[in-house]
């Protein structure tokens, strides 16, 4: 087989030897590609952080390959988008056949979203996201990895944890303020607490080959139900860098799961699809199952669960690393804020509630596209074949065809930090969703809207031809007093004497965000609305709403 | 759950929408008649368009079925 994933030398700290116990702000459990993304936001903040791994290698093949555009944002402010996006595959055409029907029932084009900086999806190996983000970690003096340390106790205090960590040389102890665990689907930690990890395990399993052809083919996503060569069952194919194509096929409960990965019992598979005479080779074979289950509480006392450990999705819809992105993106500033002492005791519990319940939104789409791809009862599979049938001669029925749903990010309507709205809104961008991208103008230069948001709580004001109201500017200083990082970006065709300012230069931004000249928008860290007014926003109600951003609960008065 | 699901007669001439229905089925077998009444349910569906309404009927068609054929349940 052709993939060797790169490995690293085995870190024995001088602890294992001297008994002493260092103290570190924050361990992070795990080197997957959670981890190392928890690990960079946190440096990125400044914090020192030890990352420690049981293994020593990158990602064992190529597991998570397709990243959508939320998680891209979500790199790109970590800094490792550049390289995802050069190395990754962006396809736009998929087809989906039904049976042994040559033609497909219809393709669609999956056309990059006009006017924003991400397309939605590409496609890369998951030891390529790990390699971009480790060279990230290196250039930072304040987080360290260590490979073949394995957490094996943890004792969870309210103040604090103690671990203990086990190398090839001994084992060592470690005390830490908090400690989060992006140990996978296994997850050693949850086990050590004791954590309930509900759900179903699908009774079904899925052959992973990946393999290079001689021969060039069309970049397309292709999906057969039911097709003659994997009868009953479905077949994913799709394409990675390298020339590498992954193809996926439903094998059903009883099989040998030794046998089933030998390469002269795949070869016949693949035949079966491409020809007798197809040439190719082939990169990792894999099989697994999977299961759909979250953790009880993805925060407990000092200790906090992100990635795989706290959330196991079905494969369809690529949900499984994509959200675990967006769990380190909710939690990085929280943390942040939490360690510098300037949060209310909200905070933590809003990670815990916002991500939990998208854990279990992420779990209902693949749900039921596990339920339309593998009808559980004869009613149906009876509609799974009327939709595919009727999907190839009429538009209506294709939106019902479900291969798995592309990952998009979850809102928290309900979370305790969103400002409900005041005035009546009928467009723009919810309290507790993510921002929308648009091309700006900064500086003269052409750029996109979403690079100016994150890291620090921004108000984004809409002003008009004379720009904003001295009124404004004052109640836009006073927000600003705070030792919270926040800061103003001004909307606005000329530069403001003060504030960043930028250019809607197409109109985009206040037509997406439904602005219009003296609306205010406020923005967390992770670049979702806090808040929102459409005029005459004060300095209390930027205060206020950041406020319970941050978890601080209003005395009543 | 809302009440906007119409109970009043729509047509005029009932006599000739149930013959429609009952045509669609003509010289079909019963795994092709399943078919065909998934179909239909799905491009109605689609064109009432209304998530509300479709919930409404969903519970009216089965509560009046399991009403009648419920079996003794243990
Ligand atoms: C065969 C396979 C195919 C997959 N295909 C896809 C796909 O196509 N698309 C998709 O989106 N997802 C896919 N996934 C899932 C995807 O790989 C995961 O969602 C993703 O890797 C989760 O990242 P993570 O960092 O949370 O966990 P992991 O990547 O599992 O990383 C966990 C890390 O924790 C370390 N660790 C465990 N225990 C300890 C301990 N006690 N002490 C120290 N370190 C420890 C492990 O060594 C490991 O490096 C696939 C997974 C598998 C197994």
């Amino acid at each position: 087989m052709v993939y060797v994933p790169p490995s690293f030398e085995p870190t024995v700290p001088d602890a294992v030897a001297s008994g002493q116990v260092d103290k570190v702000p924050v361990i992070v459990v795990g080197a997957g590609p959670i981890g190392l993304s928890m690990a960079l936001d946190l440096g990125l903040r400044g914090h020192n952080v030890l990352v420690l791994d049981k293994g020593t290698q990158l990602s064992d093949g190529s597991r998570a390959i397709c990243y959508a555009k939320r998680p891209l944002e979500i790199m790109d402010r970590l800094g490792f988008a550049a390289p995802m996006l050069e190395k990754g595959v962006s396809w736009n055409i998929g087809r989906v056949f039904f049976k042994d029907t040559p033609d497909p029932v219809y393709s669609f084009d999956l056309l990059p979203v006009k006017d924003q900086k991400f397309p939605g999806m590409i496609n890369i190996q998951q030891y390529y996201n790990e390699e971009f983000n480790i060279a990230e970690l290196e250039k930072l003096d304040n987080v360290e990895l260590r490979w073949g340390n394995a957490v094996t106790n943890v004792d969870n205090r309210d103040d604090g944890v103690t671990a203990t960590v086990e190398t090839d040389a001994g084992t060592y102890t470690l005390e830490a303020d908090w400690l989060i665990a992006c140990d996978g689907a296994h997850s050693p930690v949850r086990k050590m607490l004791e954590m309930g990890f509900e759900g179903e395990t699908f009774r079904d399993n899925f052959l992973i080959a990946d393999v290079k052809f001689k021969h060039e083919r069309p970049t397309e996503r292709h999906f057969w139900f039911d097709p003659p060569f994997n009868p009953g069952q479905s077949v994913l194919l799709h394409k990675q860098p390298d020339d590498v194509w992954r193809i996926d096929f439903q094998v059903g409960w009883d099989i040998d799961r030794e046998e089933i990965v030998k390469p002269e019992n795949v070869t016949p598979r693949i035949q079966a699809m491409f020809g007798d005479d197809i040439e190719f080779e082939y990169e990792w074979i894999s099989v697994y199952t999977f299961n759909c289950r979250q953790v009880e509480h993805m925060l407990n006392g000092r200790v906090v669960f992100a990635g795989d450990s706290a959330h196991l999705v079905s494969p369809f819809g690529a949900r499984g690393a994509n959200t675990g992105f967006q769990d380190v993106d909710n939690l990085g500033w929280k943390l942040d804020l939490v360690i510098k002492g300037l949060a209310g005791d909200g905070l933590m519990k809003s990670y815990d509630d916002e991500r939990s319940h998208a854990a279990r939104i992420n779990i209902l789409n693949s749900t039921r596209s596990t339920d339309f791809i593998t009808p559980k009862s004869k009613v149906s599979s009876l509609f799974r074949d009327a939709v595919l049938e009727l999907a190839h001669d009429v538009e209506c029925a294709r939106g019902f065809v479900n291969s798995g749903r592309l990952s998009m990010p979850v809102p928290y309507p309900d979370s305790a930090l969103n400002t409900p709205d005041r005035d009546d809104w009928t467009g723009g961008v919810c309290p507790g969703t993510n921002s929308v991208d648009a091309p700006v103008i900064h500086d003269g230069a052409e750029g996109w809207f979403i690079d100016h948001l994150g890291w620090s709580f921004t108000v984004v004001v809409f002003a008009d031809e004379d720009g904003i109201s001295p009124e404004m500017r004052k109640h836009l200083q006073a927000f600003l007093q705070s030792d919270v990082a926040s800061k103003v970006l001004v909307i606005s065709d000329q530069q403001d004497p003060e504030f960043e300012t930028l250019s809607d230069c197409k109109g985009l931004l206040a037509e997406r965000l439904g602005a219009v000249a003296g609306t205010a928008y406020l923005f967390r860290p992770d670049q979702y609305v806090a808040g929102r007014w459409q005029q005459a926003v004060s300095a209390r109600d930027l205060i206020a709403a950041r406020d319970r951003a941050l978890g601080i609960v209003e005395e009543a008065a | 759950m809302t009440d906007r699901l119409k109970k009043q007669a729509s047509f005029d001439s009932p006599d000739d929408v149930y013959q429609l229905i009952i045509d669609m089925h003509k010289g079909l077998s019963d795994e092709e008649s399943q078919l065909v009444n998934a179909k239909m349910i799905v491009l109605l569906a689609n064109h009432i368009g209304d998530a509300a309404i479709i919930a409404e009927a969903a519970q009216l068609a089965r509560d009046n079925t399991l009403s009648r054929h419920a079996k003794e349940t243990v």
